[in-house]
């Protein structure tokens, strides 16, 4: 299993990431407007805002899917821009959709996923995989007749083979049920203890307490406030804007 | 074969098979396009008329024309796939060379629509009389060398296409003007052909065909990164 040198803000190992006043327009229209924000290594930090405040924009530049207009952006001291090879190595993305073929079985699908990773198709870690999700039964079940939910689970399957040092979260409690929540937030908690971080765009910060530790708050494309989330009862209240 | 190299073939093996599996899985795409290839092929003849002569002279252009609008709906069936679920994404953050991509579709489409043409080849010597096994050597290397540079173009501009909300009216529109030096060589080539090639003519398209394929298989390699960023 993966280990990045365990541990928060080691010495002499880079930010997982860091975007210094990265502004990104579409058209006319200013999404970002001059953020900065830094997420530690052993970090799980939420971002907040309303619909249409960037929250997509900026996890969609960290993961190199889009060029910023202006700003500077870093994923474990890798440029996204000039380094985007070196970044996807290192990231792993649960996006809004899904990202899951309809036509191939579940275990077809993370094994397309491993060879698009130029790793070796090992069935054993596939299955482990799937039944660690609860898809165990499901394995080769075509994804057309999965559950909304069913899918997030193939997804995180995918996540759990895949290691990566840093999660980039988009909704990601969506679709889930409780015991889906749980076996995401494990993930999370396992993969920022091994030393990873994740950043995690979500309006629903009540089910990531316990896993995110601080959260920033985006609105109109700025970052308007940054707030302590663990042990502070109340603080998800606190932070919605 | 060296490592990194070796990486990268398994990721045009894994796309490829990934659009074959879920072609052969469905059948929607092969079903539509074939349906509407007969359905062009049959109309022209009726464009035509009776008149055989007249049906054989066409015939080139009638084939090459139903093999251009079919690939066009082959070629924007294929970035569909990946556009349903928001599989672009996951699959442009795979780490490796993104030309994988575009290559494994290639293949893929290459595959499909050499399954269609060997339908529709014999479907259009049969409505319109043509000698078919006569020619056959010299139109197998036609079909081959003409297929691989319309997919070529056809899935690089389905790529660039496949960012824009109106890419069913986009692709042929970008498609077709690039594509016009190799449809004049493949209705050349293949009038040829089936006429037993009495100028020795075939071998000049065959080259400027190979010429095009090359050419426009390099540039689309090395573009394709560009056109996929957002």
């Amino acid at each position: 299993m993966a280990d990045w040198s365990r541990g928060a803000a080691t010495p002499g190992r880079p930010p997982a990431v860091e975007v210094e006043a990265l502004a990104r327009r579409f058209g006319r229209r200013w999404a970002l407007r001059g953020v900065d924000l830094r997420v530690e290594p052993g970090e799980a930090v939420a971002v907040l805002g309303r619909n249409g405040s960037g929250k997509t924009t900026l996890l969609r530049v960290v993961a190199t899917l889009l060029r910023p207009t202006r700003g500077r952006v870093r994923v474990a001291g890798r440029d996204v821009v000039r380094e985007a090879a070196a970044v996807r190595e290192r990231v792993g993305l649960m996006g809004h959709a899904p990202g899951v073929y309809d036509d191939l079985t579940a275990a077809e699908n993370l094994r397309f996923a491993l060879r698009m990773m130029g790793r070796v198709v090992d069935e054993q870690r596939i299955a482990a995989a799937l039944e660690a999700v609860g898809l165990g039964r499901e394995a080769d079940e075509r994804v057309r007749g999965f559950s909304a939910g069913m899918r997030r689970r193939l997804v995180l399957a995918r996540l759990r083979l895949q290691q990566p040092e840093i999660l980039l979260l988009d909704e990601p409690y969506a679709s889930f049920d409780a015991e889906g929540v749980e076996l995401l937030n494990a993930f999370v908690r396992e993969t920022v203890e091994r030393g990873g971080a994740a950043l995690v765009v979500t309006h629903d910060l009540a089910r990531g307490e316990g896993v995110l530790e601080r959260a920033f708050v985006l609105d109109g494309g700025r970052i308007v406030q940054e707030v302590q989330v663990t042990g502070r009862p109340g603080a998800v209240r606190e932070v919605v804007p | 074969m060296s490592g990194p190299w070796r990486a990268e073939l398994g990721r045009v093996a894994a796309v490829a098979w990934k659009d074959l599996t879920a072609e052969r899985r469905t059948r929607a795409n092969a079903n539509a396009v074939l349906f509407f290839a007969v359905l062009v092929l049959v109309l022209f003849g009726f464009a035509f008329g009776p008149d055989a002569d007249a049906l054989r002279v066409a015939a080139p252009g009638v084939l090459w024309l139903t093999v251009l609008f079919s690939g066009v709906l082959a070629f924007n069936r294929s970035y569909q796939v990946e556009l349903e679920n928001g599989a672009f994404d996951v699959l442009l953050l795979y780490p490796g060379d993104r030309r994988a991509i575009f290559l494994g579709k290639v293949v893929a489409n290459l595959v499909f629509v050499l399954l269609i043409e060997a339908l529709v080849v014999p479907l259009a010597a049969l409505l319109y009389g043509l000698p078919l096994l006569a020619a056959l050597p010299g139109l197998a290397a036609v079909v081959l060398l003409a297929t691989l540079g319309l997919v070529t173009v056809g899935t690089f501009y389905g790529a660039m296409a496949s960012r824009v909300r109106a890419r069913e009216v986009l692709l042929p529109l970008l498609l077709f003007p690039i594509v016009i030096p190799l449809l004049v060589a493949a209705v050349e080539a293949t009038t040829a052909a089936l006429a037993g090639d009495p100028m020795g003519e075939v071998g000049a398209w065959i080259r400027l065909l190979i010429v095009f394929d090359v050419v426009f298989f390099i540039a689309c390699v090395l573009a394709f990164e560009h056109v996929i960023e957002e």
